[in-house]
């Protein structure tokens, strides 16, 4: 057991079933030598060679379909799109070739592979290095999409993604990688896909959520708590397979509902989320399901305070609680 | 298989043929449904290149891939059914005619992105060097040959795929089917490079074949396979002609009843049962009989389709996830 940071339990999710299993490999844009943008690949090259970390050519379509073939045969690659931002020129690739593999071959063929990916704002990335793309992803069967937030979850999820027959986008926000650190064990764990996380036990409002907003929305809540308002977080985690059961069961117990998400309001995954506490949780409510969520524009603007403006932050979280408290 | 059997071919391009034509009339039937490609006119292209091919070996193909199942020895029927939606078709009905596919044939099946397939292809192979270089499996030297058409190499996955194979040396046979038109649009038309093998040649060597020739095509994918499997990426342009439309809903305004009259001599069929029975190895009593043998087969095959039922509807949420969510 030891306190890492986000970025270094996945690095040691890496080493581990790099360790374990053979037919574990890496590919990405600089995940070799230079250990990746963000140094989650850092060791791996020099402890495991060039055949099994391999930089990759700056193609994302390259990165995933050779990964999807070799996948289906036999291998079990993690490739990392260096930016989540980068992963449309590999989009067709992910949607009609390893979604779909399992169902167009009536099991014969299977996609065991990981796509990480670091997403989401806050670190001034800007047009092409803040956005979140999961709504694009977990609208289509035959993917799963998880978010871990916290070192530990991180690297169980890996290692259970890793372990997983089907394909699995493997989200790591990027403001988490240095600034989330907690206590992860040394030896190999997992977290069941699937499963949320109360990230904070609460009785008055419950939030919806999954990624860095989770972290916001414990803020946020501890801000609260000073004013005798209790809030629940519930840190989704695993965004599909959806944990429908712990979401009913927050809004069971408080009846007020905040979905908070930091991908554009419109359409974004929240959305789904939302329709589904309408639809199931309706006779447990006592105000109407909110949102809050990133602005709907084309992009994470720069400028800090342009970007603030983008994103829940803390502050705008406490405020829309306070108001639903209030409903 | 080392030595050509020029007969057996000719029997397996009469099968294609046939299958084709059945595949046609069941369509204009309304038995078979959705988009239909048919590969007449190319069939010495797949009954000679993957006659090149070892049971070990791979192969990947685009949407126009019946030709391609029937010359790996797919059964017929299967087929069939697939096409008319039935529970016993190779997709149990969910993919219909472009995504036939068979694991104990290494038949890793039809892709209908253009040019997407390529990349898992060149993916196969890198799993079989991987397979050979770091997990110590001696006996892995298959060759994966990707068929794909002219159409297909004027996106970027064709760079990304032939430039990425030649780095690594990868055990691969990128076949390009140029039947001249990428869908409607003329080669001319649609690409700066009409000499499609050179568009590959700063990465691989590679060359035009006829593919007309089913015993120049066999010889050259020989060569090829034995390239991929010794040296690294091997390029094959066969040159063919698509006698029928781009699918069996085509009006073919990109080309006249005469232009593809001018083309019939080049009929693939044509020109080997005339070469056989020149080399006194087939007479045209021989060959009507061939014809008449398959013409029975296939209406054993269609009948097959016919007679089989339809999928269960809780078919339609199989085979999505290991295990269901």
């Amino acid at each position: 057991m030891a306190e890492l940071n986000l970025l270094e339990a996945i690095n040691q999710a890496l080493d581990q079933a790099m360790a374990n299993d053979e037919r574990v490999y890496i590919i990405g844009e600089d995940v070799g030598q230079r250990g990746g943008v963000f140094r989650v690949t850092d060791g791996l090259h020099a402890k495991y060679g060039e055949k099994r970390v391999i930089d990759a050519p700056l193609a994302e379509s390259i990165i995933i379909g050779s990964s999807i073939g070799a996948a289906m045969y036999g291998m079990r690659p993690i490739a990392e799109i260096q930016f989540a931002d980068f992963i449309f020129p590999a989009f067709n690739q992910i949607i009609s070739e390893a979604a779909r593999m399992r169902y167009r071959s009536n099991n014969t063929w299977e996609v065991p592979l990981v796509i990480r990916a670091p997403y989401g704002g806050g670190i001034h990335g800007a047009l092409y290095h803040s956005q979140s793309i999961e709504a694009f992803f977990t609208h289509i069967p035959g993917l799963k999409v998880v978010a871990p937030s916290t070192p530990y979850d991180a690297k169980a999820m890996l290692l259970a993604a890793i372990d997983d027959p089907d394909p699995v986008l493997f989200l790591e926000h990027k403001k988490c990688y240095r600034l989330i650190k907690g206590y992860v064990p040394d030896e190999h764990y997992t977290v069941p896909i699937g499963k949320a996380d109360i990230a904070r036990e609460g009785s008055d409002v419950s939030v919806i959520t999954y990624g860095m907003m989770r972290h916001y929305a414990v803020e946020a809540a501890e801000m609260l708590a000073g004013e005798d308002i209790n809030v629940e977080v519930v840190d989704l985690r695993s965004l599909v397979p959806l944990d429908r059961e712990t979401i009913i069961n927050s809004v069971k117990k408080t009846s007020k509902v905040l979905v908070l998400y930091e991908d554009n309001l419109f359409g974004g995954y929240g959305a789904e989320v939302a329709a589904i506490i309408a639809q199931d949780g309706f006779e447990y409510l006592d105000a109407p399901v909110q949102r809050l969520a990133g602005l709907d524009i084309p992009a994470m603007p720069y400028s800090t305070p342009l970007e603030n403006e983008f994103l829940p932050t803390p502050s705008k979280i406490a405020d829309t609680l306070r108001d639903l408290v209030n409903y | 298989m080392e030595k050509q059997d020029l007969l057996a071919d000719y029997r397996t391009m009469v099968l294609i043929r046939s299958f084709e034509e059945h595949c046609q009339q069941q369509y204009t039937r309304a038995r078979i449904g959705g988009f239909l490609h048919l590969y007449v006119g190319q069939e010495a292209v797949a009954v000679g290149a993957i006659g090149a091919l070892k049971a070990q070996d791979h192969l990947v193909t685009h949407y126009r891939d019946h030709g391609h199942a029937l010359a790996r020895g797919l059964e017929p029927k299967p087929l069939m059914a697939e096409l008319f939606g039935r529970s016993t078709g190779t997709g149990k009905g969910k993919g219909g005619s472009m995504h036939f596919a068979d694991k104990n044939k290494n038949f890793w099946g039809g892709y209908a992105i253009v040019g997407a397939h390529l990349l898992l292809a060149m993916g196969i192979a890198y799993s079989i060097k991987y397979k050979r270089e770091v997990l110590g499996e001696a006996d892995q030297d298959g060759v994966v040959m990707c068929f794909f058409g002219d159409g297909a190499t004027n996106g970027g996955e064709f760079y990304e795929a032939v430039s990425m194979a030649a780095l690594y040396k990868l055990p691969i046979v990128f076949l390009c089917e140029n039947n001249e038109f990428a869908m409607g649009t003329p080669l001319s038309v649609h690409t700066s490079v009409t000499e499609i093998h050179k568009k590959a040649s700063p990465f691989m060597p590679g060359e035009r074949v006829n593919g007309n020739d089913v015993e120049e095509m066999r010889a050259r994918a020989l060569h090829a396979v034995n390239h991929a499997r010794t040296e690294g990426p091997y390029f094959l342009e066969a040159m063919t002609y698509r006698l029928r439309g781009h699918s069996a809903a085509d009006p073919q305004m990109y080309r006249t009843r005469d232009d593809i009259n001018a083309r019939r001599s080049g009929d693939p069929i044509a020109l080997l049962k005339q070469k056989l029975i020149d080399q006194n190895l087939l007479t045209e009593k021989q060959a009507k009989q061939i014809d008449k043998e398959v013409e029975k087969e296939m209406d054993a095959v269609v009948q097959f389709a016919e007679e089989s039922p339809a999928p269960d509807l809780s078919e339609a949420w199989t085979e999505i996830y290991s295990k269901p969510l």
